[in-house]
């Protein structure tokens, strides 16, 4: 393999210190901090990622790597391989795996409901903005259901899921259809629509994310395994269940424009469903998760670019692909009934009333 | 066994009750079930809660807990009002059906007993004192060669024991238990009273449900007969030996002729 060339090294150097030193100089006085903020991430993603990107591109001879939009799509698949199953992995193990299929078709009422204001009152909203307030209040909503109206089941999710897609369609077609256009990108997800407000964005998201389950892990972990023993244990475990779906949302929106609205949830569900069949603890159980997705993400970019083929589509097979392989691998190498448990809790989101489990009470190893 | 690893605070009024149920009445919206119940559980008490299916046992463990409020009287835990009693850690509680449901789950047994530490320490590095109470609470129920096994690993017996240590682990002054045994084996069941009673005699104050009245006879200081009302509450010799048991089930007895 080729060296790195010194002075493509040191242009590298040079640009990023001439940036720095120019943007704090000036900038910082002047502006404030979201935008001294995105000043900071547009330097990084260009003259830190992109030129550590291009390099790649130049030292092992993959061109796709050297394009800004396939940077970027790479940087929001890593992104997005993080985040969905780190929330992803409370959601499936609290039964919610429906939840993120959910939100995000409310989400697709949200992008529907900006693109319709826009239109129609001539505004300029962006619609991942109106579609995190519409995911995130849905999921409020959803919460309180489970809470207070003892309204959880499929049912429910399905009403909501259904409506929102509903609303969505409705609203897209009643401007003679002006504002269909694309609407596919919502919908299926795409590489080249990634703009750098999205992978801005996603990584604000990811660090976001990343620190509010560093911070909360304990008590979501509780109300995730035990809900009932963590409110006698004095957690405020409505609280939590709150930040759980809120977090859902902001995942699902901030992931839909590579995904598309239809197969976002399975980055939140197949990960972790292929994780939880070999890991041993929750933590490891998060990391394995991760690891899937990271190269369910990346392969299906890399596929997607190649083929010019869809890349939520392909992202979201590779996945699936990985959980076959590590259900037909577990299932022969080890005969304990343990792995025989985990896919039917996955496969099965209805089968959870308290009278299932109880039925089940009486298996003993 | 190793039950000087028990430890029981001692920042409660000497011989004040730990629970004290005072003429409660509560209804899930029209269907009565809890009517004037009048309980204490005392300091050290091993108390068992029988009673018919829907007699409103499970109701009462909840109210006693704090996790409802009464529609009439007054529940004091540890002195206080049993909904505003704040400090989490003092309480194990294990609801019915949480073992089989934590079977499933990617969970070692050492990170389920690890949350009685998170009300003390919801973030932030473990302590040194963290990390013992829950190596002690593993030894005190046995289970802390199984430490690094998966929950679902365990039998039901065993998953017992490690919901039961995540209580220690919490140095909790009150274990309550809602039909711990059910899905367990009839010796696991003889062991795991066992060591109830064990850790009783240690100090910690326990109530439980339990549909094996043989048992629960045997081993609790203390039985509460409940049906709505309260019909039975004291001594289990004296238990048996009553109809209370016959008033509180009604004419259908099938209940008492297990085969214990």
């Amino acid at each position: 393999m080729p060296l790195p060339r010194p002075t493509a090294l040191i242009n590298m150097f040079s640009l990023m210190t001439t940036n720095m030193i120019i943007d704090s100089g000036s900038q910082l006085a002047l502006q404030s901090p979201t935008e001294w903020l995105w000043r900071f991430f547009e330097w990084f993603l260009i003259d830190v990622y992109g030129t550590v990107m291009s390099l790649l591109s130049e030292v092992l001879g993959v061109r796709m790597l050297g394009y800004p939009y396939m940077q970027r799509a790479y940087l929001a698949a890593v992104c997005i391989g993080v985040i969905g199953p780190l929330v992803g992995t409370f959601l499936v193990h609290r039964q919610l795996s429906m939840l993120a299929d959910t939100l995000a078709h409310t989400a697709f009422a949200g992008v529907a409901v900006g693109l319709f204001l826009n239109a129609t009152l001539s505004l300029s909203l962006s619609p991942l903005l109106t579609a995190i307030v519409v995911a995130v209040g849905t999921a409020l909503l959803v919460e309180l259901l489970i809470e207070y109206a003892g309204a959880y089941s499929d049912t429910s999710l399905a009403i909501v899921l259904t409506g929102g897609f509903a609303l969505g369609s409705v609203l897209i077609t009643a401007t003679d259809g002006g504002i269909a256009v694309g609407i596919d990108a919502y919908l299926f997800g795409s590489l080249s629509t990634v703009s750098k407000t999205n992978v801005g964005l996603l990584v604000g998201m990811s660090l976001l994310v990343g620190t509010l389950v560093t911070l909360a892990y304990r008590p979501l972990l509780y109300v995730t395994v035990d809900a009932t023993a963590a409110r006698a244990a004095r957690i405020n475990v409505p609280l939590y269940k709150r930040l759980m779906v809120v977090l859902t949302a902001l995942v699902v929106v901030s992931a839909m424009q590579i995904m598309g609205v239809i197969l976002v949830a399975a980055m939140l569900v197949v990960p972790v469903a292929a994780a939880a069949l070999v890991a041993t603890s929750f933590k490891q159980s998060i990391l394995l998760a991760i690891l899937a997705a990271e190269f369910a993400t990346i392969t299906g970019v890399t596929a997607a670019y190649t083929y010019g083929i869809a890349a939520g589509g392909s992202i979201v097979l590779v996945a699936i692909g990985v959980y076959a392989t590590v259900l037909v691998t577990t299932k022969l190498t080890t005969t304990t009934s343990i792995v025989g448990l985990i896919p039917t809790q996955i496969r099965r989101p209805t089968d959870r009333s308290d009278k299932s489990i109880k039925a089940d009470g009486g298996d003993e190893k | 066994m190793t039950t000087e690893t028990v430890r029981v605070s001692t920042d409660q009024t000497p011989d004040a009750p730990v629970v004290s149920v005072q003429d409660v009445s509560f209804a899930y919206g029209d269907l009565a079930v809890i009517d004037s119940v009048s309980i204490d559980i005392e300091p050290g008490a091993f108390l068992g809660l029988v009673g018919p299916n829907g007699s409103g046992k499970s109701t009462l463990l909840d109210l006693m807990v704090g996790l409802r409020e009464p529609d009439a009287g007054t529940v004091r835990l540890f002195g206080e009002p049993a909904t505003a009693f704040e400090a989490g850690e003092r309480i194990g509680y294990v609801p019915q059906n949480a073992t089989t449901a934590a079977r499933r789950l990617p969970l070692t047994v050492r990170e389920l007993v690890t949350m009685g530490r998170y009300p003390r320490r919801l973030v932030g590095r473990f302590s040194d004192a963290d990390h013992q109470a829950i190596d002690d609470a593993l030894r005190a129920v046995e289970i802390i060669d199984l430490a690094d096994r998966r929950v679902g690993q365990l039998s039901g017996g065993q998953r017992q024991r490690a919901f039961i240590a995540r209580a220690l682990a919490a140095e909790a002054d009150l274990l309550a238990l809602d039909e711990p045994t059910v899905g367990v084996d009839a010796e696991s069941r003889e062991a795991f009273y066992e060591l109830l009673a064990e850790l009783n005699r240690s100090g910690l104050t326990i109530v439980l449900i339990e549909h094996d009245i043989g048992v629960v006879t045997t081993y609790a200081s203390e039985i509460a007969c409940l049906n709505r009302q309260l019909f039975f509450d004291g001594d289990p010799e004296e238990f048996v030996a009553t109809d209370a048991l016959a008033e509180a089930y009604g004419t259908d007895q099938h209940v008492l002729t297990h085969d214990h």
